[in-house]
């Protein structure tokens, strides 16, 4: 058990330290035109220099990297007000999938500019009647000469507003059990027949989409794997999203300790409540769990093995965790806690945002629910659910509204 | 970067879990929950001394295999696991610990060879009532300790004391009159004790503060009894969950099953996490272990009352009779999170310990 570099890493992470420390100024010193304009500069900078896919192979543009070397950068990174999140699902799901998928004038034509963030790629999987039944996917291709037809519906498409291309899971036959039926293909998201609209969030935001097909024509050219065989496909794709280091960030138990200083509550502050301490203490362990299941991934990367089933508790945690410190928070305010305007909120409303960003958390990536049953299913091997959709062809299920 | 045992500390953990499997089944355990009379288990006991466990972390010096504390936490996950009665954790994790970071020359020569070779059972002695530690009445004069603590775990058994008294720790040999106390754990026998006996300074330190100084070092090493129990329990209810059908079907295929232990197994990740990040504070003695031994004290308490009491739920009717094992692991559940102070007075030391960071 020790938290230091091997020399090796060590030097790596001194190496990144520099470039970072120097090129992050010169990122900052020059002007850009917006958020999204930065976001592709610092982007092709990184590029430039291996560091913005150190995983992938260099002849395809990457770090030629390991695992544990994309955690240091990403560590070092961290440190520093570049954070842009446009590229994370397009480099870190699509674009492998496209690479392990296409022929190699398409990989050639595609991999360069989005590695240098020139174009922004989708995941257009989930839809209305498949969130956690992901397979259940209604959207459908048809054959027509060379191209396919496509009419459907997709949804919670993160930043399809902003995006360029896309990978979408369709159906393309509905004689046969859901998950032997499906096809991946690539697309422009300007095609014709697509329309894109953005989706108000009860926390305000709109970070994600849904994508309406009218008769979107793809060419058969575009298909990735054979037809019919879409979900290993997919399961590429979302492979692709375990190697995530994820960070938290946001209203966590130093927030709150923060705040209960200057709460009043009773005959003092907040922070000398014994009640609100010991539930601190408790946000503090698992915070502190969370911090350190991510080292004992880090060390499983850095051994070159693949991280345990440890890395599947995160999401569960901090989602969870985030609603209860945020809500917490509020009610120590007692009435004023209804406040949600950053200028009059303490920590400019961070934790009433946190309040409405939780349910969504909650659901996103996975529900707490499907994450649970991953859990007992995948870890402690425990039975699957009873299935009555595994041997019916698809058109035969019984669907709700 | 390496946030696991090494291959030497999982080698010397699994040769651990195979010497227990065979030496320490549940017969051992019950042999001693069923007899009154039998406080601990001699044989198992020896058995762990001739392995050199007891003298695991105590340098080859006094005697010891001078391994390191994080070996010694590879070894206390396994005797949670197997849930085994006998006085190490008194032993070893208190006045082992105590006579290592306090003892003079004179002390540790004196005593550390002998805990080693397994001659010699310890108990640490603070509690006198009902709730945290207070105000302490156990007085020194002349050289002469005198007061009555309880509990204390292997009070009866023990042959050498850590005794906190009102102005700091002091070291007591031989036996003390001890009355047996019911408890909620009769596989770890605790006593009523009272001292009238001559006592030796152990350490400079303020009474709680040296007491709280051992605890730390103690809450770590408790964790990982705690997490080998919790782990213990996960599996007891998953091996459950999948013999037993109701319904025509496996429980452990149904989602309120499912649910509930994979909530066991995000709280034993916490807590495993937590503890391996205690074993390093521990080991290198940081800076960072008054608040690292308290986050995996808390942590492994959760996770072991959890565990224990699910997994009794899990097993339905059968998990609370006498007969069946699961009662085994919430009775020591209980005592590994009173034995060196409850959650809640390791929340308001975790705390506390941020407070003082914060404020720095």
């Amino acid at each position: 058990m020790d938290f230091n570099d091997t020399p090796e890493e060590a030097a790596y992470r001194a190496a990144a330290r520099d470039w970072l420390a120097a090129n992050v100024a010169e990122h900052k010193a020059a002007s850009h035109a917006d958020d999204m304009a930065a976001a592709r500069a610092w982007q092709a900078r990184k590029a430039a220099a291996g560091y913005a896919q150190i995983t992938w192979p260099k002849e395809w543009g990457g770090g030629g990297g390991t695992p544990i070397q994309s955690v240091i950068f990403g560590q070092e990174e961290a440190k520093h007000p570049v954070q842009y999140g446009y590229f994370t699902i397009g480099l870190g799901m699509c674009v492998p999938t496209v690479m392990a998928f296409a022929d190699d004038a398409t990989k050639q034509r595609f991999v360069g500019p989005a590695l240098r963030g020139e174009e922004i790629w989708s995941q257009l999987f989930s839809e209305p009647a498949g969130g956690s039944d992901v397979a259940a996917i209604r959207t459908r291709a048809v054959r027509d000469g060379d191209d396919w037809v496509v009419n459907g519906q997709k949804v919670w498409t993160s930043g399809a507003h902003y995006s360029d291309y896309g990978i979408v899971l369709v159906r393309t036959n509905t004689d046969v059990p859901k998950h032997k039926g499906l096809t991946m293909f690539w697309l422009d998201l300007r095609s014709p027949g697509v329309e894109i609209r953005p989706i108000h969030q009860m926390s305000g935001g709109s970070n994600f989409n849904e994508v309406y097909f009218t008769d979107v024509r793809i060419p058969d050219a575009q298909r990735l794997g054979r037809v019919d065989d879409g979900w290993k496909v997919a399961l590429v794709t979302l492979m692709n999203e375990r190697l995530a280091v994820g960070g938290g960030g946001g209203a966590g138990p130093k927030e709150i300790l923060k705040l209960a200083r200057e709460v009043d509550a009773g005959e003092g502050k907040l922070l000398h409540d014994p009640a609100f301490r010991q539930k601190l203490a408790d946000w503090w362990v698992q915070a502190e769990g969370l911090r350190n299941t991510r080292m004992r991934t880090i060390t499983a990367l850095s051994r070159g093995q693949t991280p345990g089933p440890e890395s599947s508790i995160g999401k569960v945690i901090a989602a969870n965790q985030l609603q209860d410190i945020g809500n917490s928070a509020v009610e120590a305010m007692d009435q004023y806690g209804i406040i949600a305007d950053p200028a009059l909120a303490p920590l400019k409303g961070l934790f009433q945002s946190a309040t409405l960003n939780a349910p969504g958390l909650r659901i996103a990536g996975g529900t707490d629910e499907i994450l649970k049953n991953i859990i007992a299913e995948r870890v402690l091997g425990l039975p699957g659910e009873i299935r009555t959709d595994k041997d019916a062809a698809f058109k035969d299920l019984a669907v709700g509204r | 970067m390496n946030f696991d045992y090494s291959d030497d500390q999982k080698m010397l953990k699994d040769e651990a879990r195979r010497f227990l499997a065979a030496r320490c089944d549940v017969a051992v355990v019950r042999g001693v929950l069923d007899h009154d009379d039998r406080h601990y288990d001699e044989a198992l006991w020896r058995a762990v001394a001739e392995q050199g466990w007891l003298g695991a972390a105590i340098p080859e010096e006094h005697g010891g295999l001078g391994l390191g504390h994080v070996e010694l936490c590879g070894l206390a996950e396994e005797l949670g696991r197997a849930c085994a009665p006998i006085p190490f954790a008194s032993t070893v994790y208190f006045v082992a610990e105590a006579l290592m970071l306090f003892g003079s020359d004179a002390q540790k020569a004196a005593w550390l060879p002998r805990i080693a070779a397994g001659e010699v059972i310890g108990a640490f002695a603070t509690s006198e009532g009902p709730g945290p530690i207070g105000a302490i009445r156990t007085r020194v004069v002349d050289g002469r300790l005198t007061g009555t603590k309880i509990p204390v775990t292997d009070g009866n058994i023990a042959d050498l004391f850590v005794v906190l008294a009102e102005d700091g720790l002091y070291l007591v040999e031989g036996r003390a009159e001890a009355q047996v106390l019911q408890t909620l754990d009769p596989t770890r026998p605790a006593a009523r004790v009272t001292f009238d006996h001559a006592a030796e300074r152990l350490g400079d330190e303020d009474g709680v503060a040296a007491m709280q100084a051992v605890l730390d070092r103690a809450a770590v090493l408790l964790a990982f009894e705690q997490l080998g129990g919790a782990d213990k329990c996960l599996e007891m209810a998953k091996g459950y969950a999948l013999d037993r059908y109701a319904f025509g079907r496996q429980i452990g295929g149904y989602q309120a099953i499912k649910h509930k232990l994979a909530d066991i197994y995000v709280k034993n990740e916490v807590a495993r996490s937590n503890a391996y990040y205690g074993a390093w504070a521990l080991n290198t003695s940081a800076a960072e272990l008054p608040l690292a031994a308290a986050t995996a004290r808390v942590a492994a308490s959760e996770a072991f009352w959890f565990a224990s009491k699910e997994n009794i739920q899990t097993h339905g009717g059968i998990g609370f009779t006498w007969e069946a094992d699961p009662q085994l692991y919430y009775r020591r559940s209980r005592q590994l999170s009173l034995v060196a102070g409850a959650p809640a007075t390791w929340k308001e030391r975790l705390v506390g310990q941020l407070e003082t960071r914060n404020a720095a």
